[in-house]
């Protein structure tokens, strides 16, 4: 068992990919002679040459579209966009193109691609470099989610996620690559469509995925000083959804609370509330809880910027409020 | 790239042809024709809805460009695609299936007339976001100058309306920095839906000047003449297979019926279609071919019912089979995942 940081498990399960698969290559900006924008290809230009190791000009829709195009004819690329918010510059690559070729050709032709992508706010980098979009994408029938919380999940779901043969969207939030993690040595993988209980409590159900997992167990350590033992639920992945994860910790807490970066309109919170409501109402003993970022754009300045991100601080309030706890 | 400008040279171009090239030629080009003639009298009678946009007036690009190249080839293009499709072999009932809606078509009745795929054939997709198909043909190619030993082009067909597309623009760059074997096929039907295409591109009409700008050899020729279109494609395939990066083919063409079904053609005036009927495709090759020997009247008579019975079962086809079932709506939106 080593202890490592998220982001060297991302290069761990890279160099993996590299070396047991010949189909697959890596095509991005500034992977290659810069090193990667946050690191994670670090030497990499130099252990598997450019051939393998792709520069790309800042041209986001052919980049990605490319790598749906050769995954079309056998390969398994692993495209790299810098931002979640560049995605959007590809996204009719992504939603139009990668989601739908299965689809419309009844299976003829499949897209083994996985798409990287940094997503999260909290960095002060302002209203355009602070989204968190995987939401969005969640709600694409064709599109694989994949949101990591862990070392070991980020290795344990990216293998998953090369057997998938589907466009994966997976989702590195940028605050978490320098959490430190146990990765085992030996094999394994993490399924997808597998939710994690990250802490087991009787009381209160709190839902969340990436940066805000953290967030939650944090909460989970305030609430407990107070008595109130909360079961944290990290989804690991939104496509495929384990809903049912959630519903039997809810039956047992009769209590949830969904914790999530993104704006809270259109907030993938809002479906999970759904769900189980749908699926759970009369163990409810009160009001599913959404706790979102406001529907504002991320600001600059630090303490507002702080202000629009759920917080443990924010999440025990909220939860005693809404509770009456 | 030479580019033969008038009818003397393309005739001698047509002496290249062998009589049995010459009759397949003539009958695909006849078949395309027919084939969207019948798929208009479909969508009449309410069996095919949806869009439908027919290639009449093209054929000579499909017919002129697709037999050259090698079944490891790969061919990609946009939604105006039952000229391509067929050119490349889709089964005629197949694809008129698929405009039905029913299960037997070439995606089981779940793509429609812009999303023909015959992956086995390596017909990679009508795709009807206009511009969508640039990114993954350089995708393809891309992977095929990644397999070792393979010299497999792609050809990927586009209209005049997706040059003011930014994907055009960062796929031209791409294709050509990284050299991959894209053969860029612009088919120039001077309109974008209605918006004329000196309405629409700074370089007006003449596109392949905006290629050449990306470093690529880039020509324009008369796409309704299928002469020229096969001898410029023959030589453009070539230079791509050798590995010296892509190429750029504007054929400039005309369609006779409107963008769509939808489409009254309010945008331009009746004596401007009926003079580029005056070139029609078909009609010119069989002109052709008449005059120096390779085809007779007799033939191409033949040739016509021949077609006729085809698309008459490919109709028929179409009408007899049935419906996706109501589970078909829930399959392939994800692949299967590898087996351990």
């Amino acid at each position: 068992m080593g202890e490592m940081i998220l982001r060297d498990a991302m290069s761990k399960a890279l160099r993996e990919a590299l070396d047991t698969d010949e189909r697959t290559f890596l095509m991005g900006e500034d992977i290659g002679a810069y090193g990667g924008p946050y690191a994670v290809t670090r030497g990499f230009l130099q252990d598997y040459g450019e051939e393998r190791i792709r520069d790309t000009p800042i041209s986001e829709a052919v980049f990605v579209g490319a790598g749906t195009g050769a995954a079309m004819i056998g390969m398994r690329p692993i495209v790299e966009v810098m931002t979640i918010n560049f995605s959007l510059v590809a996204i009719d690559q992504i939603v139009n193109h990668a989601a739908k070729l299965s689809y419309m050709s009844d299976g003829q032709i499949s897209v083994p691609l996985i798409i990287r992508t940094v997503t999260g706010g909290g960095g002060q980098l302002g209203a355009t470099h602070s989204q968190s979009f995987e939401n969005w994408y969640a709600s694409v029938p064709g599109l694989r989610v994949v949101v990591p919380a862990t070392p070991y999940d980020a290795l344990g779901l990216f293998r998953s996620s090369r057997k998938d043969n589907n466009p994966v969207i997976f989702a590195e939030h940028s605050l978490l690559y320098r959490v430190r993690g146990d990765v085992p040595d030996d094999y394994y993988e993490v399924p997808l469509g597998q939710a994690r209980v990250a802490r087991f409590g009787e009381d209160i159900t709190l839902v969340a995925y990436s940066g805000m997992v953290r967030v939650a167990e944090q909460s989970a350590d305030k609430l407990a000083e107070q008595g109130i033992e909360a079961e944290v639920i990290d989804l690991r992945t939104l496509s495929p959804l384990d809903i049912d994860s959630v519903i039997k910790s809810v039956r047992k807490t009769n209590r949830v609370a969904i914790i999530e970066e993104t704006w809270k309109t259109g907030g993938f919170s809002g479906t999970i509330a759904s769900n189980i409501q749908e699926a759970a109402f009369d163990d409810l003993d009160g009001p599913v809880l959404r706790i979102n970022g406001p529907d504002v754009p991320a600001p600059y300045a630090r303490n507002i910027e702080q202000a629009m991100i759920p917080s443990a601080d924010w999440v025990v309030e909220a939860v005693k409020y809404n509770f009456g706890l | 790239m030479t580019v033969t400008e008038n009818n003397e040279e393309r005739m001698k171009a047509a002496v290249n042809l062998e009589k049995d090239q010459a009759l397949e030629f003539y009958s695909m080009m006849l078949l395309i024709r027919r084939f969207e003639e019948a798929a208009e009298r479909l969508y009449q009678r309410g069996l095919i809805r949806g869009f439908l946009h027919t290639y009449i007036g093209e054929e000579a690009i499909a017919v002129g460009a697709i037999p050259n190249l090698r079944e490891d080839d790969y061919i990609i293009g946009h939604y105006r695609d039952h000229g391509h499709a067929l050119a490349r072999g889709l089964n005629p009932k197949t694809a008129m299936a698929e405009l039905c809606g029913k299960a037997t078509g070439s995606s089981g009745g779940k793509g429609g007339s812009m999303h023909l795929f015959d992956v086995e054939k390596h017909l990679m997709g009508g795709h009807a976001i206009v511009g969508g198909q640039f990114p993954l043909a350089v995708g393809m190619a891309l992977g095929i100058k990644m397999k070792k030993g393979l010299d497999s082009v792609v050809m990927c067909f586009f209209g005049d309306g997706a040059v003011q597309e930014g994907e055009f623009h960062e796929a031209m760059n791409l294709a050509s920095l990284w050299k991959l074997p894209v053969v860029f096929m612009l088919e120039n039907n001077l309109y974008g839906m209605g918006t004329e295409v000196n309405r629409s591109n700074a370089a007006g009409q003449d596109i392949f000047n905006t290629a050449a700008s990306y470093q690529m050899p880039a020509v324009q020729i008369d796409g309704m003449d299928l002469l020229q279109v096969r001898e410029t494609v023959i030589e453009g395939i070539s230079s791509v297979r050798e590995g010296n990066g892509p190429v750029f083919i504007e054929s400039m063409a005309y369609r006779f019926h409107g963008h769509s079904m939808a489409d009254p053609s309010n945008y331009r005036d009746n004596s401007e279609v009926e003079e580029h009927r005056t070139r029609d495709p078909i009609d010119r090759f069989k002109q052709v071919c008449i005059e120096i020997g390779l085809l007779t009247e007799q033939e191409a008579s033949e040739i016509g019912d021949s077609v006729d019975t085809t698309i008459q079962a490919s109709v028929q086809f179409a009408e007899e089979s049935a419906q996706p079932k109501p589970e078909a709506l829930f399959t392939n939106i994800y692949a299967e995942p590898d087996k351990d």
